[in-house]
């Protein structure tokens, strides 16, 4: 048994973009991604649209066959051969709840439907129960079972969401910014919802968003991407406090913070210019062309992630605080 | 006391559809003073996008302006002819939207969209135009402005494209540039540059924006004064740092306490309860009662008149009532002892 | 902090037993009684509430229906058949040619006088000495069942084609789709006139005595034609709903738990592009039985003597200047059915069509 619930090794992930009629070109979604998560705990993955983190998410659940690079669980090697025999061990919860529950279905049958699909259960009436089980976990009651998704809010819906992933008991679930579609008022009772399981049941998350404020929240741990690459891991206060690699400190600087006196105070770091396209990437380190310290050996070399002391590990050339 | 530059008394809003009347405004009135930032902010459905397009006149059907006034300069636009209002927004007010992907025209120039709204306006011809054009991406800080004139929206980036959206709007100094969700669908990085150059602007040009947003981070950043709506209405209004640090309203207070904090004491967050209201279905009362914690039978009857907290902050909530009623009780039982 | 005590009615001040009560804090079943949540519908009945509340489409429907019940109900008791003369007391009335509407033949006339009831001739009769009604009333179910058919028909294969296409993608779908482009290519008319030749050929032996000589060669590579070429229009409608429904979360989820492509098909993905396609075929019967008239017009339809809508108007023609009714009847029979379908199956579009929802 190894210490990690789950290892990602090197994980890469290629898109064919035809250019031409035989031509075609890799878009480089994701380009050698490594991380491990413990059983229990929370690694949130944080990065800017198109920087790849939704298809690492994805990919690590075979939504999408990888390119190359080794997903291990709980020690055994995840491939699209034996990937079935992991369906009940890890889970997905999506970001859009208007777009991830069918609107055909019942609630019962949305949160009913792995229970069928593994068998899971033997007689109609442990169906039901189990279904009620599950909804009263993620704060919803069984009167709500026969309703239809589209009779919900945003925030009930994400909850049938979790509820449909927590029906296979998986120790590990993929969270691909659950709470981007909410209103903020409802964003906290979802955040909660998400403490509260992994208190109570033991689960693993990969918690996937673009706001960092809600990442370091439910997050112990925290992994910045960049166009494919993570640039910085570290401790979730680590990375607030001390963030090394200079895209980080770009993006903490940029949040905006609901207080007026620190938004008044604070000094940003502009980052300048544009994201590049992942079809052209720079050479070297792809932040190169948006970096305050970019020297000759970044445009040459592309870093590769260091530890740097205490498990923080950051893809510089050139660290500052 | 001179005439504010827009006057918005008692609008309301509807939506007719098949399950019945969407009141999505609800009487809100408030004032805009020339050169200032307006922040207007409130989850989905509270009613802050449709008051933009309200005062814009360009709501789409089934929506319709069922009552109140909105007067610019003292003239009542609600009362305007189409051609007016054509000559209106543009010129007086403009607007960005949220999404810079589908705001601008896919099959026209960057250059020939804002030669257009250019030459509606104004009566510059072509050359100046194309002169004032240029001279607008460079204020908004657009590179290569010779080059992005004569391309197509798609070969921009979204930043970018915003940036265009912003130049567009104010290409003709308006009085008034409402920005609707501006950043929201941009990431961070850009976010920052965007509301950095807005308040650039705004320095710049002198114009008064109307903010309007879900974002408290992004509210907090750029606005002097701040309306917070819940369900078509107002429930506090105030300078900044009044509703950030002295909030009234209980859905306020329960707005900021839900939002995670940048530090590192990872405290349970303290959700608001409940779901948003059916606005189709509005209770009596107060629309926030169901789900905020101090609720009184009086919050389930009657609805809450808007109280002067003080001289820059205002709020609609029975607690400051209560408040005011508790203190009242305890001179008098001072005064009996 | 000030308050603005000038604001509060100084009386409620004074008066403070009475207003504590209210102040008094909610509890949590008069908070719930607040909150109202709405009473549950479903996709179908929301969509049908809104089919109701189209006057067009619930004409239609309506209009649809007698059609149908007349079509079916009316020729059990109706006293003369659409294959035979006129009978007057067991004889073939001659006399009987060409009538007008509701007038009688002199043989009919004189059994009249001599006390025997005689049915009307509701639309006259045609050259043949047959009564036109009825042959107006076979001609409607023939077309009717032409264009249900025929719909069943695309609608079968376009389903089966499109959801391989679609869901599978790739090079299955690219190779599938070019085949479909094929056959857009193909002239229909011209298709029709080769297939019901050689048809004849081939399955003119085979066929006698069965039923299906009765309704003909013609018939026959009619529906060949539907099956063979007027899918893809189906099929393509089938693949881009497809499509569009495979990008959507639901779909990934049920992957992610380990659903098999069989199962996503058909418990997620047919049931979300069902309405639509069920519109497309609502729409897809009048163009049936447009396709059908048309070719019995020209000649290639039903065989004689079934009648069917398009091959009345092409009889009619000859006498087109003396007998118009002959013309009027079978033209109005063919608006009718397709005009209803059509304004049914644009209700149908409009309450049931997840696209144009709100």
């Amino acid at each position: 048994m190894s210490e990690y619930l789950l290892e990602v090794r090197d994980l890469k992930q290629y898109f064919p973009i035809r250019t031409g009629w035989f031509s075609s070109k890799p878009l480089k979604a994701v380009d050698g991604v490594s991380f491990n998560i413990k059983a229990g705990e929370t690694l949130g993955l944080v990065g800017e649209s198109g920087c790849g983190k939704t298809t690492v998410g994805r990919t690590i659940l075979h939504l999408y066959k990888p390119t190359a690079g080794e997903i291990i669980y709980n020690g055994t090697p995840v491939t699209s051969q034996n990937i079935s025999n992991f369906r009940q061990e890890m889970q997905i919860v999506f970001q859009d709840p208007y777009s991830s529950l069918n609107p055909r279905m019942t609630v019962s049958d949305i949160v009913g439907e792995p229970l069928d699909i593994h068998g899971l259960y033997s007689s109609k009436q442990e169906r039901a129960e189990r279904i009620t089980e599950l909804l009263n976990l993620v704060g919803l009651n069984s009167d709500h079972a026969r309703r239809y998704a589209h009779e919900f809010s945003g925030g009930q819906r994400q909850r049938i969401g979790i509820a449909r992933a927590l029906a296979v008991k998986p120790k590990f679930i993929v969270c691909d910014e659950p709470v981007s579609a909410l209103d903020v008022s409802i964003q906290a009772q979802v955040i909660n919802t998400f403490e509260d399981l992994q208190k109570q049941l033991g689960i693993a998350y990969l918690f996937i968003a673009h706001d960092l404020l809600v990442v370091q929240h439910i997050s112990q741990r925290i992994a910045v991407m960049y166009l494919g690459r993570i640039v910085e891991i570290a401790d979730a206060d680590e990375v607030i406090t001390h963030p090394m690699h200079p895209y980080t400190q770009s993006l903490i600087s940029a949040i905006p913070i609901p207080d007026p006196n620190t938004a008044r105070t604070r000094k940003r770091i502009p980052l300048e210019g544009d994201v590049p396209s992942p079809l052209n990437m720079p050479a070297g380190c792809a932040f190169r062309p948006r970096c305050r310290y970019a020297t000759e050996r970044c445009a040459k070399e592309c870093p590769g992630l260091v530890d740097i002391g205490g498990g923080h590990q950051i893809a510089c050339w050139n660290p500052h605080e | 006391m001179s005439t504010p530059l827009l006057q918005v008394k008692n609008l309301c809003t509807s939506f007719n559809v098949d399950s019945g009347e969407v009141r999505a405004v609800n009487g809100i009135s408030f004032n805009l003073d020339k050169g200032k930032v307006l922040g207007i902010v409130g989850e989905s459905g509270s009613g802050k996008s449709v008051t933009a397009y309200s005062i814009m006149r360009i709501l789409v059907e089934p929506g319709k302006i069922t009552g109140g006034q909105i007067l610019f300069n003292g003239e009542d636009i609600v009362q305007y002819s189409n051609k007016q209002m054509r000559e209106f927004r543009g010129k007086r007010v403009s607007i960005i939207f949220q999404d810079p992907m589908t705001s601008l025209n896919p099959v026209y120039t960057i250059g020939n969209q804002l030669r257009e709204a250019i030459l509606l306006h104004t009566d510059r011809n072509r050359e100046q135009a194309n002169a004032r054009a240029l001279e607008m991406l460079q204020l908004v800080g657009v590179n290569e402005p010779e080059k992005r004139l004569k391309q197509y929206p798609y070969e921009l980036s979204g930043g970018m494209r915003q940036r265009v959206m912003i130049a567009m709007a104010l290409a003709c100094e308006p009085d008034i540039l409402i920005a609707d969700e501006p950043t929201t669908a941009l990431d961070v990085t850009i976010q920052a540059q965007i509301l950095e150059l807005m308040q650039e602007l705004q320095k710049k040009m002198g114009m008064a924006i109307i903010m309007i947003t879900h974002d408290l981070g992004v509210i907090a950043d750029m606005c002097d004064e701040i309306i917070v709506m819940y369900a078509g209405r107002i429930c506090e209004r105030g300078t900044a740092d009044e509703i950030f640090y002295n909030p009234r309203h209980e859905y306020t207070k329960g707005l900021l306490r839900s939002i995670p904090r940048l530090d590192t004491n990872h405290a349970r967050l303290i959700p608001i309860a409940g779901s948003p209201v059916d606005l189709t279905n509005m209770p009596k009362g107060c629309a926030f009662a169901s789900r905020c914690d101090e609720c009184m039978k009086i919050c389930l009857t009657e609805l809450p008149e808007e109280l002067d907290i003080n001289d820059f902050h205002k709020a609609s909530c029975w607690m400051n009532v209560k408040q005011v009623y508790d203190e009242a009780a305890r001179e008098k039982e001072a005064e009996n002892k | 902090m000030t308050y603005n005590a000038d604001k509060l009615p100084k009386k409620n001040l004074l008066s403070l037993q009475i207003d504590l009560k209210k102040f008094e804090k909610a509890s949590e079943d008069e908070k719930a009684q607040h909150e109202t949540m709405r009473e549950s519908t479903t996709f179908f009945r929301d969509g049908m509430r809104k089919l109701r509340r189209n006057p067009l489409a619930m004409i239609s429907l309506v209009v649809l229906l007698c059609l149908v019940l007349t079509i079916v109900i009316v020729p059990m008791f109706y006293p003369y058949s659409y294959e035979q003369m006129i009978t007057v007391n067991g004889k073939r009335d001659k006399t009987a040619k060409n009538l007008a509407p509701f007038t009688y033949s002199k043989n009919e006339l004189k059994a009249m006088e001599e006390g025997t009831k005689v049915f009307p001739h509701i639309f006259g009769t045609d050259e043949l000495c047959r009564d036109y009604f009825i042959r107006v009333l076979y001609g409607a179910r023939v077309s009717l069942v032409v264009g249900l058919f025929a719909s069943l028909i695309v609608l079968v294969i376009g389903l089966l084609y499109g959801s391989i296409s679609g869901y599978f993608g790739g090079k299955v779908d690219m190779v599938m789709m070019r085949i479909v482009d094929i056959i857009y290519s193909l002239p229909d008319t011209l298709m029709v006139v080769l297939l019901s030749v050689v048809l004849t050929q081939v399955l003119g032996n085979t066929l006698q005595g069965t039923v299906l000589a009765k309704v003909g060669t013609n018939m026959i590579s009619l529906f060949v034609v539907f099956g063979v070429l007027y899918w893809v229009g189906m099929a393509r409608l089938v693949r881009g709903q497809i499509l569009s429904i495979k990008t959507n979360e639901y779909v990934l989820a049920a992957r992610a738990m380990g659903a098999k492509p069989g199962r996503i098909i058909r418990r997620h993905i047919l049931p979300n592009c069902m309405s639509v396609i069920f519109i497309s075929v609502a729409l897809q019967i009048p163009s049936a039985i447009f396709t059908e008239s048309f070719l019995s017009f020209i000649g290639l339809g039903v065989q004689a003597p079934m009648p069917s809508l398009g091959s009345l108007a092409n009889a009619a023609r000859g006498g087109m200047q003396s007998y118009p009714y002959k013309m009027v009847f079978p033209a109005i029979i063919i608006c009718l059915i397709v005009l209803s379908f059509n304004l049914l199956g644009d209700g149908l579009r409009d309450a049931f069509d997840p696209k144009l929802r709100r």
